[in-house]
């Protein structure tokens, strides 16, 4: 282990000392190895299910008080068991999953439209300097235009059918999804740019290996944003644009409702609106944002 | 004005007798009042198989000369010309991407490099063995610490299977053993290897222990202010008497640079 003496002849120490920094450098490997361990099932319940349900349960315990305290007559508020009875009436009719898969499909379509629009033009952005300056504000303002205003112009240059809604839907989302990736790529560390460009990746091949893998999270938060905001479109168009040839989804249900005064039927729409958009939310944008953060250690452990 | 970047044929073929050269760079940056020259004809070659560092003190563009020799910016005069292709270059921050693990992160650096598909994998196991991480291939980056995600650092720098090693400060930010453990680890790999490596640093220590030619830089302009063979034999220790005589040596003249820009 002396190794101070420095006359000594390098061959003559060289195997022994690098068996030596071998071992050292284990044992250094084995004192800062991060631990990552999983969460077990039932904390998960516990900490993750268990605190939603109750909200849940609260709130019908109130909605059913004020019910029996007869706050309202009950054409304007109905009790939780008359919006069951119309679920459960809708669900024995087969209508339900129809009423659900038409508004759904419409605005995953929708979705998938604004994405290949959506994702190249904010690439575009971020990249071209021009493009940026010429389209950036406009594409950052129309976000806070609500989409509903896109209905009365895209049903008199369109019609009432589909592509209408489509027209709306894109009009809501691909400014959230644009915006998403130009805040990703603004939000990629220089370094890894550097990094990039001394390995050789310029030009297309820069923007595939590095610039698009590092602003995946903001790219990810934009699709989340961009998918709210083609559900809310797609609604509003439903709602205001009512056509037999359009099939019936879950906004002319809500606008059937307040037609025919069935203030069941309308809480009914309404929840199902609500469940829907979380329910995508939460199988599928929710895990793929979580899986990209945590396998970047970016999920912080509370 | 030019920078020679070399054809592939240069590596296989003729034989340089310089793994860097650099002639008569200076470099200045547009400052707020006028241009401001960072870099004053600097002049240096670093012969193949040399492990060269560079000296200085905060402002003596230590790092603005490492980023004109790997090509991520160009001198305002003089020529640069690394023979061996584009140079690796290595980080204080070990600028490892999160989105990859630890063997992906090297097998890209050989996809850019044009390494076809099938010789990726054995590839990168065998620089992670070289680095002494062999069971990390599948670990993400967070997974590793400072001291293992700058070895890996290291092999995705050799992935590139460069001539030259441009290091700027990469062991500053690691603990004092890690860092020891680390300069073993690098005199090894040159010596087996047989990279060359220019090496910037502002710990006088730690350019005598790794280099056989200390290049003192002095500060704004940064020129060429003085230069040390360093004849002690390898495998050195930071703490051996001979290391410490010269770093004395050179800290005297390294202070005696600073103090000259507190006099006006």
């Amino acid at each position: 282990m002396a190794s101070t003496d420095t006359t000594g002849t390098a061959t003559g120490k060289g195997p022994a000392r690098s068996d030596d920094l071998a071992g050292l450098e284990a044992g250094l490997d084995a004192l800062d190895a991060v631990q990552v361990n999983r969460t077990p099932v039932r904390e998960v319940l516990l900490k993750k299910v268990l605190p939603p349900i109750t909200a849940v349960a609260l709130v019908l315990v109130a909605w059913q008080g004020l019910v029996w305290a007869e706050v309202a007559p009950d054409y304007k508020l109905p009790a939780p068991s008359t919006v069951w009875d119309g679920l459960s009436d809708m669900w024995l009719q087969g209508t339900l999953f129809e009423v659900i898969w038409t508004s759904v499909s419409r605005g995953l379509l929708g979705f998938l439209l604004a994405l290949a629009i959506g994702t190249p033009l904010g690439l575009l952005v971020s990249r071209v300097r021009f493009v940026r300056a010429a389209i950036g504000p406009v594409l950052s303002g129309l976000q806070s235009l609500p989409s509903v205003a896109w209905v009365p112009p895209a049903v008199i240059w369109l019609g009432l059918n589909d592509s209408m809604m489509f027209a709306v839907i894109l009009l809501g989302a691909v400014p959230s999804i644009a915006n998403g990736l130009v805040s990703g790529v603004d939000q990629v560390p220089p370094l890894f740019l550097r990094a990039g460009r001394t390995l050789g990746a310029t030009g297309l091949r820069g923007t595939w290996h590095i610039v698009m893998p590092a602003a995946l999270p903001g790219y990810v938060a934009g699709l989340k944003q961009g998918w709210a905001f083609s559900w809310r479109s797609l609604m509003a168009a439903e709602i205001i644009a009512s056509s037999p040839d359009l099939g019936l989804g879950l906004g002319q249900l809500l606008e059937n409702g307040r037609n025919n005064a069935d203030m069941p039927g309308v809480f009914l729409a309404i929840l199902l609106i609500l469940i829907v958009g979380i329910a995508i939310d939460l199988l599928v944008f929710s895990p793929l944002e979580r899986w990209i953060l945590r396998s970047r250690g970016l999920l912080v452990r509370s | 004005m030019a920078t020679a970047i070399a054809k592939a044929e240069d590596r296989v073929g003729v034989e340089h007798e310089y793994a860097a050269r650099i002639g008569h760079v200076s470099k200045s940056f547009n400052g707020p009042t006028g241009p401001q020259l960072v870099l004053d004809d600097i002049t240096l070659d670093v012969a193949p198989g040399e492990f060269v560092t560079l000296l200085g003190a905060s402002g003596c563009g230590k790092s603005t000369l490492l980023n004109l020799v790997a090509g991520l910016d160009r001198p305002t005069v003089g020529s640069i010309e690394t023979p061996g292709g584009r140079p690796a270059l290595m980080f204080q921050e070990h600028a490892l991407f999160p989105w990859l693990t630890a063997g992906k992160n090297i097998e890209l650096a050989l996809r850019l490099r044009g390494v076809p598909k099938g010789a990726r994998r054995e590839e990168a196991e065998r620089l992670l063995e070289l680095v002494r991480l062999g069971g990390a291939y599948g670990k993400r980056v967070h997974e590793l610490s400072g001291g293992m995600r700058q070895r890996v650092a290291m092999a995705r720098a050799l992935a590139q299977d460069s001539r030259l090693l441009l290091m700027d400060e990469p062991f500053a930010a690691l603990d004092a053993i890690t860092r020891d453990v680390l300069h073993d680890e690098l005199t090894r790999i040159w010596r087996e290897t047989n990279v060359s490596v220019l090496f910037v640093t502002h710990n006088v220590r730690e350019a005598v222990r790794l280099a056989q030619r200390v290049v003192l830089l002095s500060s704004r302009p940064g020129r060429v202010a003085h230069e040390w063979t360093v004849d002690i034999d390898q495998p050195r220790r930071i703490e051996d008497p001979a290391v410490a005589e010269l770093s004395v040596e050179i800290t005297e003249e390294l202070r005696g640079e600073i103090r000259r820009h507190g006099q006006h």
